[in-house]
């Protein structure tokens, strides 16, 4: 099988517009001929499903959340991109297109990027007419910060709450096309396999979280927008319910897994304060445009950071990186607070830690200032912490955030299974390795609500559909195999609740697959997942029965994708020998310590063909061309 | 990290299902750590639960950040605990002492039946929002997003009204189960917003019509859902969902 | 609920203001030497006889009705919306008293007002006893009864706290700048009106 990024001719500004001209479209009487299941109802999820419906197809949609609005993309703080140029301060589709794929390091397909910048401007559109409360001036208009490393101001935002907007104002689309009837929507049903009839996706079979029951669900194209797999490392900023099982199982029906190794570590986390931690809370990462991030110079030193005085501290951002300062992209502010803490700086009780220092801005803005900007923030670190972030420096440490990484997708977003479609952060796409601040909203809802609409159309109007109903074979071997699994893992009745072992999977992954990888290291996880799977199927307990409402066999389920996506994750990162974005090879660095990339060797999207479990998957290359942004080292000084 | 650990008494709800009776269970947790979330409290009572062979707890959670608006426990009396302007998910440990107990129920309501133990089904609050919490506008073809200025002061009214993030806790403080809160924050957003000024009187009769045939209680102002709200809500926006209900009832055409 | 207890509340200004002329009534115990005491029973008259005044009795003990039922309609309809109760709950700490027990200080405040009706107004009107202020006179000269009224002012007090600014909010008007009006005007309400009727007992009691 090769890969067809289906990537249209012309010059890069044209491509999006002569393809749209160039798909096949659907009668409009024949829309609603057409069902389209969409599974996952966060952002990308519910923008496709309204869009869907709105243009007349039949949709059902289903999330293993009680509610659409609980989807985690409502945790997104910072803002979204659009090159509005409101501010007047040079920016453009290109500069967005362009500081996108430089901030990705050279590892984003340059089409799709191009096509995100170009409907980022229509999203904002759409959510304020939704009624989407972004921040405004006091003339009336939509006001901007200048977000994540960005040197414009491009971010439009809501509070610390632009998620949670954004989602709702889709929350409230969809909500409208359900109250219609054009969606059918089923809450708390986790998708579990996905349904392959005759090489095109057909369904999927999903358990009633309530009942237990295996419940299927037939269309003509399936669309995943499940989210990302950052879950695997255990303690992250993603949700607790947050999983890999959608995309993993379509994967093993053949759906191609892209850069699996393409992590994302966030600089400004609240640090683990003890063993019971459950997960990890973000910070947004406007926190860096205000506050300073030192260390003591002083290894181990114990002082309160209040009484250490001002030449014994070190700003480390600033003095390595004169012209970005606090402000570098995610992956190198990280990776540098980790090289600290490994050096023996690191403060707090744990050593694993920086500080995030606002005394300077509050100084000189005034608290009622910083309050204003933040107070939610301070607020939060607060009741978590139990410390003042307003009298002393908070501390801050990297944590897993969001995973660039997932199902291989062409550039219609479907995956090497026809009528298989992945959205937002469920698909490889259009961050590289590395995704810059404020541009995962932009994605999502740029999928759901502007691209999808159309190639989903173009894949209906260009298929054949033969009569399939839940009674098919298909279904009921799926249904049957799926309730075996369960059996079998519900019979196990072993010693270890699945929370420990997915602890220890969590630490495999974070000590080797972590923030710094090594070949040394990956192969010594590459050794330990399958023990621990092994010992998964041999000594889970879970306890309650199969047929009711039980968390604990949710997250079994979860824990069993998740230990054979880690070993996945490790494969690529061992095979990738080169750093790139939030893939750090330890080996493969300049001698000041930045990440050296190999172009000659590694541009191109790898996109493995799973081939068993415990067998090695099957390495698919998909080279990346860049004619319009040419590759240099990435460089903040 | 604090080396104190505490040994909290737990009176947690256990329900089989939607249809069984329920009571009260008692346990005893040792070892909990002041730094600890409430739920990782639980969490280590479930550990401790799956251990022993015993189901464990069913509580809902997922974002752990106070902003999913999942999780959903009456601690002690008050809707998602002692603490005001905090979710469930947010409390911490620190907040109780060594040796006291803490009752944890679900929330009771007739349009929340409980699922399991401390579980509950919140879909009346997604049927109430199909009915008009939105503004009627297709994909594409909207005006530029500066095409409608819109004050500062009342962009960030209807923020305040947009933050809420549907738990449920007006409904479980509210003496008469009512749901007024939860949808005058979303009528009150729609209204305040020119974009939402078309559908006010069709929204607020839909939303207000679908809320009581829901089951919930009716507004008696004893505004214990704005002193329980983890995001604050203020109950002005309730006295402005009257407003718009008596205009769509009596003024507008 | 709201708009009877606002016609209710502009009733209580009424009777309050005429109440207040029969502080003027002097020692002598005759209704006629001081000008306010005159005006009080000239209106209290009026108001009983008045064509027009005739029919809005009905009106008024209609909406006392009308509220009664209304309330314990609603308090019904609402306990069905939380059919197992909380094990525990504290309420105290989310909401005021005044506001959780409208209901009760209602009932209380509707079995004063049973005795207070057969005291004064089915006396006079049934039973022929004139004039007012002789009523009031033997009426207030136990203490028992004075401290009675006490009492039952002390829950209208407490039913007008809730009660009051709870009908703008119910009408929407306890809202933006409209807001610290009303609640200042709530509070002079529910202290003033039942402190103003307490004095009139008080000042029989005492006074004579």
């Amino acid at each position: 099988m090769t890969l067809n990024s289906k990537i249209p001719d012309g010059p890069i500004q044209q491509k999006w517009d002569n393809h749209r001209f160039n798909m096949k479209l659907v009668n409009p009487a024949n829309k609603r001929k057409y069902h389209i299941i969409v599974v996952g109802t966060g952002l990308a999820g519910s923008s496709a499903a309204a869009s869907l419906a709105e243009l007349g197809y039949n949709v059902t949609a289903l999330c293993y959340h009680e509610s659409p609005r609980r989807a985690h993309s409502i945790a997104a703080q910072g803002g979204i991109n659009a090159p509005k140029n409101y501010p007047n301060d040079g920016d453009s589709i290109w500069r967005l297109f362009y500081d996108t794929v430089k901030g990705g390091d050279y590892r984003a397909r340059e089409a799709n990027v191009y096509r995100l910048a170009q409907v980022s401007n229509s999203i904002i559109d759409q959510c304020v007419a939704q009624g989407v409360p972004f921040a405004r001036e006091y003339g009336g208009l939509l006001d901007n910060r200048s977000f994540g490393g960005a040197q414009v101001s491009r971010t439009f935002y809501a509070r610390g709450q632009t998620g949670q907007q954004l989602l709702l104002g889709a929350y409230s689309a969809l909500s409208r096309q359900i109250g219609l009837g054009t969606i059918k929507f089923y809450e708390r049903r986790e998708m579990l396999d996905l349904v392959v009839i005759d090489g095109q996706a057909r369904g999927i079979v999903a358990r009633n979280m309530v009942t237990g029951k295996f419940e299927s669900y037939v269309g003509d194209a399936v669309i995943l927008a499940t989210g990302g797999y950052g879950n695997v490392f255990f303690l992250s900023t993603n949700a607790m319910m947050c999983n890999a099982t959608a995309t993993w199982r379509a994967h093993k029906r053949g759906a191609f897994f892209g850069n699996p190794c393409f992590t994302q570590i966030h600089p400004t986390c609240i640090p683990v304060s003890s063993d019971h931690q459950s997960k990890l809370t973000l910070m947004s990462e406007s926190l860096r445009n205000s506050g300073r991030i030192w260390v003591p110079k002083a290894k181990g030193d114990k002082r309160h950071p209040n009484d250490i005085p001002e030449d014994e501290r070190d700003y480390y951002l600033e003095r390595l990186y004169p012209s970005f300062g606090n402000l570098v992209p995610r992956d190198v502010a990280s990776r540098r607070a980790k090289e600290m803490c490994d050096k023996g700086h690191g403060v707090g009780a744990t050593g694993l830690a920086v500080y995030l220092d606002f005394s300077s801005t509050i100084q000189r803005l005034g608290k009622g200032w910083v309050e204003e900007q933040y107070g939610n923030l301070f607020d939060m670190y607060q009741q978590i912490t139990g410390e003042n972030g307003y009298e002393q420096p908070m501390r801050i440490y990297p944590a897993v955030h969001y995973t660039m990484g997932g199902l291989w997708v062409d550039y219609n977003l479907m995956s090497t299974i026809p009528g298989l479609f992945v959205l937002g952060e469920a698909n490889f796409s259009d961050h590289g390795a590395n995704r810059l601040g404020a541009s995962a909203l932009m994605q999502g809802l740029a999928d759901g609500y502007f691209v999808i609409p159309y190639t989903i159309g173009d894949y209906l109007a260009t298929s054949k559909f033969p009569k399939v109903d839940v009674n098919h074979a298909a279904f009921k071997d799926t249904e049957r195999d799926l309730s075996q699994t369960t059996s079998q893992l519900m019979a196990i009745k072993g010693k270890k609740p699945v929370d420990v072992l997915h602890k220890q999977l969590g630490k495999i992954m974070w000590d080797k697959c972590g923030m710094g990888r090594n070949e040394a290291g990956l192969k010594e996880a590459l050794q330990e997942i399958p023990k621990l799977r092994e010992e998964f199927w041999n000594n889970v307990l879970i306890p309650g029965s199969a047929d009711s409402f039980n968390q604990e066999l949710e997250k079994a389920h979860r824990l069993a994708d998740f230990l054979e996506l880690s070993e996945l994750m490790c494969t690529d990162a061992l095979h990738r020998e080169e750093s790139c974005g939030g893939h750090f090879r330890e080996e493969s660095q300049t001698d000041d310590g930045e990440a050296k990339r190999d172009d000659d060797k590694f541009s191109y999207v790898a996109a493995w063909e799973f081939k068993g479990v415990g067998s090695k998957e099957t390495l698919h290359k998909e080279p990346l061309a860049f004619e319009y942004v040419k590759p240099s080292q990435r460089s903040y000084k | 990290m604090s080396e104190n650990t505490m040994t909290i008494k737990l009176k947690i709800w256990r329900q089989k299902d939607r249809n069984s009776g329920g009571q009260l269970v008692t346990y005893t947790m040792p070892g909990v750590s002041p730094d600890m979330s409430f739920l990782e409290m639980l969490d280590l009572l479930n550990l401790d639960l799956v251990r022993k062979g015993e189901d464990a707890v069913a509580f809902d959670h997922d974002c752990r950040e106070g902003i999913c608006g999942t999780c959903s426990l009456y601690i002690n009396g008050r809707a998602h605990g002692p603490l005001r302007g905090v979710t469930a998910c947010q409390l911490h440990m620190r907040t109780f002492h060594d040796g006291e107990t803490i009752v944890i129920e679900p929330w009771r309501a007739k349009p929340f039946p409980i699922i399991k133990d401390l579980v509950v089904d919140r879909s009346a609050f997604d049927r109430i929002m199909a009915v008009g919490g939105f503004i009627s506008v297709k994909t594409g073809g909207t005006p530029d997003g500066n095409a409608i200025p819109i004050a500062k002061p009342v962009a960030e009214e209807a923020m305040d009204a947009a933050a809420c993030i549907g738990c449920g806790a007006c409904v479980a403080a509210c003496k008469n189960g009512s749901a007024m809160l939860f949808v005058s924050a979303k009528v009150s957003q729609l209204a305040l917003l020119p974009q939402g000024h078309a559908e006010r009187k069709a929204r607020v009769e839909a939303m207000v019509a679908q809320m009581d045939e829901e089951g919930f209680g009716n507004c008696s102002n004893t505004y214990a859902c704005e002193a329980e709200c983890p995001k604050n809500i203020s109950v002005e926006h309730i006295a402005r969902l009257n407003r718009e209900y008596l205009r769509a009832k009596f003024i507008q055409e | 609920m709201a708009l009877s207890g606002l016609f209710l509340c502009s009733f209580l200004v009424i009777h309050l203001t005429i109440n207040l002329f029969a502080l003027q009534a002097n020692h002598d115990k005759t209704a006629e030497s001081f000008w306010g005491a005159e005006m009080f029973e000239t209106y209290g008259h009026f108001m009983a006889t008045h064509p027009v005044i005739r029919p809005l009795e009905w009106g008024l003990f209609a909406g006392f009705l009308l509220h009664a039922i209304l309330g314990i309609y609603l308090y019904l309809l609402n306990r069905k919306a939380r059919p197992v109760q909380y094990e525990v709950n504290k309420a105290g700490e989310n909401s005021t008293w005044s506001s959780r027990f409208g209901w009760l200080t209602g009932i209380l405040v509707g079995v004063f007002l049973v005795v207070h009706v057969n005291t004064f107004f089915v006396q006079s009107r049934f039973f022929g006893q004139e004039p007012m202020i002789r009523l009031m006179i033997e009426a207030f000269s136990s203490p028992a009864y004075v401290a009675f009224y006490m009492v039952a002012l002390v829950f209208l007090a407490y039913h007008l706290k809730h009660g009051f600014q709870s009908a703008f909010q119910t009408f929407g008007l306890r809202a933006g700048k409209f807001e610290k009006l009303v609640n200042a005007v709530g509070v002079v309400f529910w202290l003033l009106i039942p402190i103003g009727f307490a004095i009139i007992p008080l000042y029989f009691l005492f006074a004579y």
